[in-house]
């Protein structure tokens, strides 16, 4: 049995009076990509600066690599961070931003030149180590933050945000970017972000959080196709879930004992709607289009007043005020019960 | 833009606008009130002692002229005389009783003339009397004073810079209990006029053995409530992901200090340190209670120990005036850049 490289037990976080972490478990094994993700406030970053040493937990311990480091300093943890504000010293060029760590550590001047030569070229800083932070461009700034990180060989690579400062074009590269150095390097990264599309599409282990609480933790696959509640349903995956309560159905025959009991809301995601070749099946009235070329975004109304997004194939557009029938993809409706979690089904 | 055309800009196109003309006029008053003093001072430290007495007073230094003459020991001063029914000429005089001068012809050292006093204008010529700044230096203790002055000024600046920046980098960067009470107790001494305690400073640096003494003029005043708060205050606007990455970098924390804060607050430190030697450079009262023996006076003590109770001698008071006032003006204006750029980029970050 491989000993994980990181394991929270019990993590507990207050300040002051208010409890940000409720007792959180996790295990990382070595090599994953895991990313911790979830809405403004959840308390990601928290959780990210205990594994840091750069906080300290009001309970529960921490080990890395089989070792209780809560009483150890942020600098011997074996952890590296990547900031969302890069953090690099401005009054120092970048050879010297990759350069201090191991100056602090004492390694002689031979050891630091091959080694920071050897980050800058992984990651192509070879031309910019003589420049300062501010003559950088933020995709620059930001390599040269993870640089710093690399220089280190450290056990954890610890990403805070790191992609949030810059615009979107970049954002899309520099994800290819990093799962290609996870490729590479090989070793564990913790992510941090907010954004479910960096997160479905870096990781290998997703944690999904909400108000210092795990919500779920499993692979892209499985947050997608069996997420454990409403608030995952709703947050992984874009266009957002519809969610329709059970006392809008629309008629006897979709109550039918397909669905489990208990069952109070029926999750569709927008992808898996189509165009129902009989009259049978839900009706909507097309209240707006949104023609993305290969697909079209169809917000309507169903006849009990709830509202619903449908992505449809675009060969056909919809005209608004049109109304459709439609049918839900075999095996793509999630059953959620009163309080939101999860009911397993066999189904339609 | 060069100097010329900021100097000369005016609202007007072409002619000038009415704004233009009472702009101008007052910023030559305000440039000649301010200046006018200064270069007075500058003009007449180069006037011999003589000189310096005529009426009416000139700009210029000028010094009467003075010839050799066969005969005659010293050189005798040059007069223009303008007797009855000649042509105005130039001649020596040897000596003057009351209303008459006996002068000779330079050229005809024997022939001896009386000519009242009215009669002659003197010949004077532009003449800089380097004299008065070399005589300091030799005749006096003059650059003994200047050493001492200079010591404390640079010793005290470079202490003060350090300790301030040290105590105002615990003050912004750290938590812990009690750390606003310490900074309030820190700034409440400013409301503290300095003579009130200055009976009591007196009577420590005297139980602590340092009068006298260059350190005890220096030690007293090194940390200023000033000092901790002008940059503490700027050092709250290092973020403090810097040093949380840093932290993380394995550094100490006292390389912290050194490596990342000090240099990121380098426009404070030019701000504390112009404050610094501007006031250590001007101060009198601590060097005059502290100091008793001349050796080692600072320059303001001289100066003032300059002034005799009968008599003065401006030529040299005034010549040690203007280098009591060249390092200053020197520093200020090195560092003055430091201080606009410096406000303005911690604006824009």
């Amino acid at each position: 049995m491989t000993v994980s490289i990181l394991k929270l037990h019990a993590v507990e976080k207050s300040f002051d009076q208010t409890a940000v972490i409720h007792g959180v478990d996790l295990e990382v094994e070595p090599g994953e990509f895991v990313v911790l993700v979830g809405p403004s406030g959840c308390g990601k970053s928290t959780l990210l600066r205990m594994i840091a040493g750069l906080d300290t937990p009001t309970a529960g311990d921490i080990w890395i690599n089989g070792q209780r480091v809560n009483e150890v300093s942020a600098a011997d943890r074996g952890c590296a961070m990547v900031f969302q504000s890069y953090a690099l010293y401005p009054h120092m060029s970048v050879y010297a931003n990759m350069a201090f760590g191991l100056e602090n550590i004492g390694e002689s001047k031979v050891e630091i030149e091959r080694k920071v030569r050897e980050a800058a070229a992984i990651l192509k800083l070879d031309t910019l180590l003589d420049r300062r932070p501010t003559q950088l461009s933020g995709g620059q700034r930001q390599r040269v933050a993870i640089g710093r990180a690399i220089v280190r060989d450290p056990q954890l690579f610890l990403f805070d945000e790191p992609l949030s400062n810059l615009d979107a074009e970049l954002r899309v590269s520099m994800r290819a970017e990093l799962r290609e150095l996870h490729r590479r390097l090989g070793s564990t990264m913790i992510y941090v972000t907010h954004d479910q599309v960096e997160a479905m599409s870096m990781a290998d282990k997703i944690v999904v959080l909400r108000a210092g609480h795990i919500e779920q933790v499993g692979t892209p696959q499985m947050l997608y196709t069996q997420p454990a509640n409403t608030f995952v349903a709703g947050f992984i995956g874009s266009p957002r879930m519809n969610f329709i309560p059970a006392s809008s159905w629309p008629d006897a025959t979709m109550q039918a004992s397909n669905w489990p009991a208990g069952t109070q809301t029926l999750g569709v995601r927008p992808e898996h709607w189509d165009k129902s070749p009989s009259e049978q099946g839900w009706a909507m009235t097309v209240q707006s289009v949104e023609y993305l070329g290969s697909q079209q975004l169809v917000q309507g109304r169903l006849t009990c007043q709830i509202r619903i997004e449908v992505l449809l194939d675009g060969t056909q557009t919809v005209q608004v005020g049109e109304h459709l029938c439609l049918q839900i993809k075999p095996g793509h409706a999630h059953a959620f019960d009163a309080q939101g979690q999860r009911l397993e089904s066999a189904l339609a | 833009m060069n100097l010329l055309s900021l100097l000369l800009r005016t609202r007007g196109r072409k002619r000038l606008h009415w704004t233009d003309v009472l702009s101008y006029l007052y910023l030559l008053v305000g440039f000649f009130t301010l200046f006018g003093p200064v270069l007075w001072l500058l003009m007449s430290s180069f006037k011999t002692e003589a000189a310096m007495g005529l009426y009416p007073p000139t700009f210029l230094p000028y010094s009467q002229k003075t010839v050799e003459v066969a005969g005659h020991a010293q050189a005798l001063p040059l007069f223009l005389v303008n007797q009855d029914g000649q042509s105005p000429r130039p001649l020596a005089q040897v000596s003057r009783m009351g209303i008459m001068a006996t002068m000779v012809d330079p050229v005809h050292p024997e022939v001896t003339l009386q000519v009242p006093i009215q009669q002659r204008t003197p010949i004077t010529e532009l003449a800089f009397a380097w004299g008065n700044y070399a005589d300091l230096f030799h005749k006096f203790t003059f650059g003994r004073y200047l050493w001492n002055s200079v010591f404390i000024t640079v010793v005290a600046t470079l202490l003060t810079l350090l300790f301030n920046s040290m105590t105002a980098f615990a003050l912004s960067k750290y938590q812990f209990k009690g750390r606003k009470a310490v900074f309030l107790l820190i700034i409440s001494t400013l409301m503290i006029p300095p003579t009130i305690i200055l009976v009591p400073v007196f009577l420590v640096i005297n139980g602590v053995g340092l009068l006298n003494s260059l350190w005890g003029v220096i030690l007293p005043a090194v940390a200023t409530p000033t000092g901790v708060f002008l940059l503490r205050q700027y050092m709250l606007t290092i973020p403090d992901e810097l040093l949380e990455a840093a932290r993380m970098d394995h550094a100490s924390e006292w390389r912290i200090y050194w490596r990342i804060v000090l240099p990121l607050s380098a426009p404070a430190l030019a701000v504390l340190a112009i404050f610094s030697v501007m006031w250590r450079w001007n101060d009198f009262l601590l060097p005059l209670i502290v100091l008793s023996r001349s050796e080692f006076f600072t320059l303001q003590l001289a100066l003032n120990a300059f002034q005799g109770e009968l008599n003065t001698q401006w030529h040299y008071l005034l010549a040690m005036t203007v280098i009591t006032l060249l390092p200053v003006t020197l520093v200020f204006a090195f560092l003055q850049r430091h201080i606009t750029t410096g406000i303005a980029s911690a604006g824009v970050k």
